[in-house]
């Protein structure tokens, strides 16, 4: 008999099986659901229409809550929303739920002063493993597409709607189709003028937006195990923009080490794939021969090279999201910015409250700053950006009062992960995907940058975003 | 599940994007507030760009202004429909529109899902490319057992594939009522 992957080890333990194969339908028990603000009122709308007004879900400690999407803005609905969330996590007496406290009925929501000193944490799939809810060889469900950002850490998630997330609220299961899986191996250390965003960019664009639909996207290689988690959160992260039902990496030393340390449980289990395991695809690549990359609007695999695209002027930069928005992004970007004037209006939006206080605390080489030292923040305000509070932000537009959405037809160059027509905002706003690396180069030049220009040694990052 | 559906179609291109079928700016409406619900079908298919909505014309709008429904029951689509989010409030948009169906090629996975498991729509995948032949406003009727769309304005006949495992599903009317029936619910 053929070996497994990891995605289908994962399924057969958790449906009770010694195997399962691509294409079988599967029930199994969930370890992790997770909802937002924008999702969470019509899941539990469902839940209660369905299973009764008293019914209490399958386990108030498997039901994690991170408001994150529309949370500074003045739009009395989404204030509602976080209120029924909020009445939710009493009625059930939820564990663990992050509230946007400054959230009151009325108004536009003052920020937390103190990023380090607050309930709130941000966009979902940024918490979910700083606050421990990740851990490998689990089931994580998320009424959210880039649930599969957590697949960086060895484990299945992926996004599911509001019926699929109050069935499972209900029962603790849910169904799926075993994914076939896909591998993308990657081979040689990571150049500096890349990042993973480089990487998933070239993915997409060779197998396109509806390449892996149905599929696991497995990444592999001493070029992955060369990456940072945050970096590996990055490729996983854009698994559903080829269409991916799941993303997923090996578990090394690297995972093991933030998993102990943050981890809700002690205990999880390590799958790795069998030799024999049977794929779909195998794509490789050197990363040596990689060039920085850009999708064009309007698809995710409209791609070029960022030195292909020079002549592209733009309007705005943004960085940011579950995608561009965490701690080792921020730094590659002030490593470019540092000391130089940004050309076009730049928007920085931390990931997390926890990426907001790294950026307070750390240096720009990843370690606590000593006194003389400029934060990463300060380094980025001086370059002229200008910084909002954690959460979604414009990544996905959201109401018109939020802080960086293009509200006119310009083109921004973005970390973020989507640039279908609209998604920041305005309809016939152009919006370029690109590294972190790349967007702070465009930011200096105000057209688009190969960050090559700039580069010239290895950016350490250290222990950020780890402990 | 209704086995055959009738109505006027409206045509869209490929990778119809959940922003387009209901931008992000509307999601803050609840879904299970009726008062609030309703809305989605106001702005059902608003994101899509004016030159695509309502191929081959473009220019066409899905609702009228200031209306709830759309006179278009069927949407034809190209490859990749659904992609992008996994907001389940784009088939239930479509659905509160007044969609029973959809044609399309392929469909992104969480929404011929959430399709499915929420009983919103039928996401039907044809054997051919609809998106060239069909036009809006074209009456077609859609014979789901029979394995076939007829395009009653232009006098054609496509073939549609099978649904698969998924009908006892579609058939109950969804994930709650399909377990319900199978004894896994109470
Ligand atoms: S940051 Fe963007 S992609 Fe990530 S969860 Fe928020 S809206 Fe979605």
């Amino acid at each position: 008999m053929p070996g497994m992957t990891i995605t289908e080890k994962i399924l057969a333990k958790h449906s009770g099986k010694d195997r399962v194969t691509p294409g079988e339908n599967v029930w199994v028990d969930v370890d992790v659901l997770m909802t937002h603000d924008v999702c969470g009122p019509g899941t539990i709308g469902i839940f209660h229409e369905n299973f009764g007004r008293d019914a209490k879900v399958w386990d108030r400690d498997r039901v994690v809550i991170i408001p994150d999407h529309y949370i500074f803005t003045a739009d009395e609905k989404c204030h509602r929303n976080v209120q029924i969330l909020r009445d939710f996590v009493k009625e059930q007496n939820l564990r663990y739920y992050y509230d946007p406290a400054f959230v009151k009925a009325t108004g536009m929501p003052s920020p937390y002063l103190d990023p380090a000193n607050t309930s709130y944490k941000g966009v979902c799939h940024k918490a979910l493993p700083e606050e421990g809810h990740v851990r490998p060889g689990e089931i994580l469900l998320g009424t959210d597409s880039h649930t599969c950002t957590a697949g960086a850490f060895g484990q299945f998630a992926t996004g599911v709607g509001n019926t699929d997330a109050a069935f499972t609220l209900g029962t603790g299961k849910t169904w799926l189709k075993v994914p076939a899986t896909m591998k993308f191996i990657f081979h040689g250390e990571i150049p500096a003028y890349l990042t993973a965003k480089d990487l998933i960019l070239a993915v997409i664009g060779k197998i396109g937006v509806d390449g892996a639909t149905y599929r696991t996207m497995y990444f592999a290689g001493d070029g992955i195990n060369s990456l940072t988690l945050e970096d590996r959160m990055t490729l996983t992260n854009m698994a559903i923009e080829a269409g991916g039902k799941n993303g997923i990496c090996d578990v090394d030393e690297k995972t093991l080490q933030y998993v102990r340390k943050r981890s809700t449980r002690p205990q999880w289990e390590v799958y790795r794939e069998d030799k024999d395991a049977q794929y779909h695809s195998v794509y490789e690549w050197d990363l040596a021969t990689l060039k920085p990359m850009v999708a064009k609007p309007n698809s995710p695999d409209n791609t070029d090279t960022a030195e292909n695209c020079r002549e592209m002027k733009l309007d705005q930069a943004y960085i940011g999201s579950c995608t561009g928005g965490k701690i080792t992004d921020m730094i590659f970007a002030a490593s470019i910015l540092k000391g130089n004037k940004v050309k076009i209006p730049t928007y920085i939006v931390p990931g997390s409250t926890e990426v907001h206080s790294d950026m307070r605390r750390l240096n720009l080489r990843g370690v606590p700053k000593d006194k003389n030292e400029k934060s990463i923040e300060e380094v980025l305000r001086d370059a002229g950006c200008i910084l909002g509070p954690s959460g979604c932000a414009a990544c996905l537009g959201g109401p018109k009062d939020t802080f960086g959405r293009l509200n006119e037809p310009i083109n921004c160059i973005s970390t973020t992960n989507r640039n279908f027509p609209g998604r920041m905002g305005h309809k016939k706003a152009g919006v370029f995907l690109a590294s972190p690396l790349t967007v702070a180069a465009s930011a200096l030049t105000g057209y688009v940058t190969d960050p090559r220009d700039f580069v010239t040694q290895r950016i350490e990052t250290g222990m950020a975003g780890v402990l | 599940m209704q086995s055959v559906i009738k109505g006027k179609a409206y045509v869209l291109g490929d990778n119809i994007d959940t922003d387009q079928i209901i931008p992000a700016q509307y999601l803050a409406y609840n879904p299970s507030d009726p008062a609030e619900r309703k809305y989605f079908g106001m702005y059902a298919n608003s994101g899509v760009p004016d030159a695509q909505a309502g191929l081959p014309k473009g220019n066409i709008p899905f609702v009228a202004k200031d209306q709830f429904h759309s006179q278009y029951s069927i949407i034809v689509g190209g490859k990749n429909f659904g992609c992008g989010s996994s907001r389940e409030h784009a088939p239930l948009a479509l659905a509160e529109a007044g969609v029973q169906c959809v044609l399309a090629e392929f469909y992104a996975r969480i929404f011929f899902r959430n399709s499915v498991n929420g009983g919103y729509l039928v996401p039907i995948e044809t054997a051919q490319r609809l998106v060239d032949k069909v036009q809006t406003g074209d009456e077609l009727e859609v014979r789901i057992d029979e394995g076939h769309v007829l395009n009653l304005t232009r006098n054609e006949r496509y073939d549609i594939r099978p649904l698969g495992d998924v009908v006892p599903i579609i058939k109950a009317g969804g994930v709650f009522a399909y377990a319900r029936a199978q004894g896994m619910l109470k």
